[in-house]
């Protein structure tokens, strides 16, 4: 198995987390992997991206246009934001909360409506839902990354156990049983 | 043992195991986890340095009492270590010293995209540079040898595509290398003239020795392949020939930037038809192989601007375009912004409020520079705000009423200070304010002398900032919190209107930090808000307008009270339960 993912969301939703998580369960997998995520200016609630690549030998630590297998979506907008990467036969996993960018506070433009079934309709598959509600029940908001982690985790060829050991392993105590419960919340959604 | 590493940890876990005592730095992006990460070690006497300068020298002094030290900082700061770098080439060292420095082309975090090899070029000292992970451990590793065996300073250049990307590396054993004894030797190590004309034969003398070691050097290596085609290339863009090409192409992979290899570099070009460099931005490479006499195909296909990408290969050599698919509405833009709660939004909203003219500096208040405040008129560099109002002000004496400079107080101890001197000595009636967060924001939270700990947390030496600034010669210090919104305007309003030079410190903590604790979310009345939007001008993102009214995003909102104040209708309250 190789494959490219992106990681997209809004500078503070946790997106570290997640491919932090994410290389940890393929490089015990023996995979060779890269993760390419940018820290400092563009974390103060701008649009964040970062890549993760796996295979038998990876070169570029980043994801091209039109290279990306999945595209894990934090927040609705920038999963169109970011949409040419997809690779053909690619999928998008999306959470449907909506975060105002400051231009569309400020009115200098407007959220847009429907950008999803836009996609939608030129072929891109997508799998939609609202994360932030699932992360609420497992009890917290800031669980979202997790939700979305398990919605990809079902896509690999990876046993489920792994997963949770990686949350163990990587998350703070306290905050274990929290994260493990959004995963099995996300994962039997 | 393999691990994850991004290309910082990387190379802190190399100057580990290469034996370092002594690190000093000023966190910068994309080189600030170097220095984080080497702080986890006890046995390592990790610092956080007031600039680059100090860290330079830290370093310097180190190696002179004979351990092996480093300094990490982004391009921009080396600028700033600039001074000690060009004579530390002459001095050499006694233990081994390694400056680390991370450029940032596509300026993910920074004010330029200079080239840190021609600093290599200019000071003499030869440079290295990984292309992943693993080589930020081996180079770092081995840079202290390197850096003994040719008595100089070795610059680790990283950028932050290697910096800030995670690859395996197998890592070893921290290698126990004895103290060298400390012997006085002013030939060496007192650089006036009669001594420096002496040195620099010797660096002239080790600059041909180190070309002659660039021929066959572990750093360079070239990768045979049956193909016409040869390409140079170094760092980063290694990876992206090698995504293109995979072992398709002949390849010279350049580790080791400065001093560059001659007769490799002549033999790899007589093997190959047609000879490309790629390198990201400068034609440092490129020019070399000019001056060999060679005609490489270089910038005339490749951008001085930016970062590079597979993608950029393969446009380059007309591979076919991979399909794509775009969404035909445009999504708007999201720019990084300003915190929800951040304590500079009321001093910028005063500033704004009142048309003042604010010369900024570097740090995450440059981003008051967004709209809707708007609020900052210039950025140039770390304390230039302070400086350059003094200069303003200097060409334009009535501007005095009108103008302020805004520097955070990290920057201030990096080099705002002597601007202030220089205000006082020189005299202008400046209004300066120091943005006082507790702390250096824009790199992740780092602890400088104005915070009370050191890069270990521990409790440190602390400077008294209203105190430094009245020793300095400012007699009117005042402070102010930046929620208070009617203190804020009183104190701007008085200061400019005084015929002498102020400094008014707005404090209080960011809102990021651990203890501070945030306040219960505000919400808006729907029935006594009035849509006059004047919240929305705080551009506050926890803020927006939905249905004809304003809404506070709970989640986002840590009730600062700042837009309350500002509501004329009162109808922003605190929720109930």
């Amino acid at each position: 198995m190789a494959a490219s993912v992106m990681i997209v969301g809004v500078g503070g939703q946790g997106s570290l987390l997640a491919s932090k998580l994410l290389g940890a369960v393929l490089v015990n997998e023996g995979y060779d992997v890269k993760v390419s995520e940018v820290h400092g200016m563009s974390q103060r609630g701008g649009s964040v991206e970062t890549y993760v690549r796996f295979g038998d030998k990876v070169y570029s630590p980043i994801i091209a246009k039109g290279e990306a297998d999945y595209i894990l979506s934090f927040e609705k907008l920038e999963a169109a934001r970011f949409s040419e990467y997809l690779k053909e036969g690619g999928e998008i996993i999306v959470n449907t909360q909506e975060i105002d960018p400051m231009p569309v506070i400020t009115g200098a433009a407007t959220y847009p409506e429907n950008i999803l079934e836009e996609l939608k309709e030129k072929g891109v598959k997508i799998e939609d839902f609202d994360a932030l509600k699932v992360a609420k029940q497992a009890g917290s908001a800031k669980a979202v990354n997790i939700v979305l982690l398990a919605r990809l985790a079902k896509r690999f060829a990876i046993s489920y156990d792994k997963w949770l050991e990686a949350i163990e392993k990587t998350v703070a105590p306290k905050f274990v049983e929290m994260n493990k419960k959004a995963f099995e919340l996300g994962y039997n959604l | 043992m393999k691990k994850l590493m991004i290309g910082n940890e990387a190379v802190s876990r190399g100057l580990y195991e290469g034996g370092i005592k002594v690190v000093s730095s000023y966190p910068g992006t994309p080189s600030t986890e170097i220095t984080e990460f080497l702080a986890k070690y006890d046995d390592i006497k990790s610092e956080w340095a007031p600039n680059e300068k100090v860290g330079a020298e830290v370093a310097f002094g180190a190696s002179l009492a004979g351990v092996r030290s480093a300094c990490a900082m982004k391009h921009v700061g080396l600028n700033v270590a600039a001074d000690p770098l060009f004579t530390l080439s002459y001095t050499g060292v006694n233990g081994g010293l390694i400056v680390c420095v991370a450029d940032d082309p596509a300026m993910h975090s920074s004010q330029n995209e200079q080239d840190s090899r021609h600093y290599a070029i200019a000071a003499k000292v030869p440079m290295l540079e990984p292309s992943d992970s693993q080589e930020a451990y081996e180079f770092a590793k081995s840079a202290f040898d390197l850096s003994e065996k040719f008595d100089t300073p070795v610059i680790l250049r990283m950028c932050t595509r290697v910096a800030h990307s995670q690859s395996i590396v197998e890592i070893g054993d921290r290698v126990e290398i004895p103290d060298k004894p400390y012997v006085k030797n002013g030939a060496k190590f007192i650089m006036v003239p009669a001594n420096a004309i002496k040195r620099h034969v010797v660096v002239e003398e080790r600059t041909a020795k180190l070309k002659e070691y660039a021929e066959t050097c572990p750093f360079n290596r070239v990768e045979k392949a049956d193909s016409d085609i040869g390409i140079i290339t170094s760092g980063t863009s290694y990876q992206y020939v090698k995504e293109v090409f995979g072992d398709t192409v002949n390849v010279l992979k350049i580790g080791m930037p400065n001093p560059l290899p001659e007769q490799l570099i002549l033999d790899f070009a007589a093997g190959v038809k047609t000879l490309y460099v790629i390198e990201e931005l400068d034609p440092i490479i490129e020019t070399h192989c000019r001056n060999l006499g060679l005609k490489p195909i270089g910038k005339d296909l490749f951008s001085p601007l930016g970062e590079y990408s597979q993608e950029t290969i393969a446009k380059a050599f007309n591979k076919p375009e991979k399909p794509t698919v775009k969404a035909d509405t445009v999504s708007p833009a999201r720019p990084p912004m300003m915190c929800a709660g951040c304590p500079h939004r009321g001093l910028y909203y005063t500033l704004a409020k009142n048309k003042i003219t604010v010369i900024g500096d570097i740090g995450c208040y440059t981003l008051g520079a967004q709209p809707p405040l708007s609020a900052v008129d210039s950025t140039l560099c770390m304390g230039a705000s302070v400086s350059g109002l003094h200069g303003f002000l200097k060409a334009n004496s009535d501007a005095a009423s009108k103008t302020v400079a805004v520097i955070g107080d990290s920057t201030f101890m990096h080099s705002g200070i002597t601007g202030l001197v220089n205000i006082a000595y020189n005299g202008t009636n400046a209004t300066v304010i120091i943005l006082d967060n507790s702390i250096t924001g824009m790199t992740g939270h780092q602890q400088n002398p104005t915070t009370g700990f050191n890069i270990k947390g521990d409790p440190a030496g602390k400077v008294d900032l209203e105190s430094l600034c009245r020793a300095i010669g400012i007699r009117r210090v005042r402070v102010v919190d930046p929620y208070d919104l009617k203190a804020c305007d009183t104190a701007i309003k008085e200061e400019l209107s005084v015929n002498e030079p102020s400094v008014i410190i707005s404090r209080r903590p960011c809102v990021l930090l651990k203890y501070v604790k945030a306040a219960p979310p505000l919400a808006v009345d729907k029935d006594k808000c009035r849509s006059c939007k004047k919240c929305m001008s705080l551009g506050c993102p926890a803020i927006s307008f939905k249905e004809g009214k304003a809404h506070i995003d709970a989640t986002l909102c840590v009730g600062c009270e700042v837009c309350k104040g500002l509501c004329p209708f009162g109808a922003i309250i605190k929720e109930e339960n």
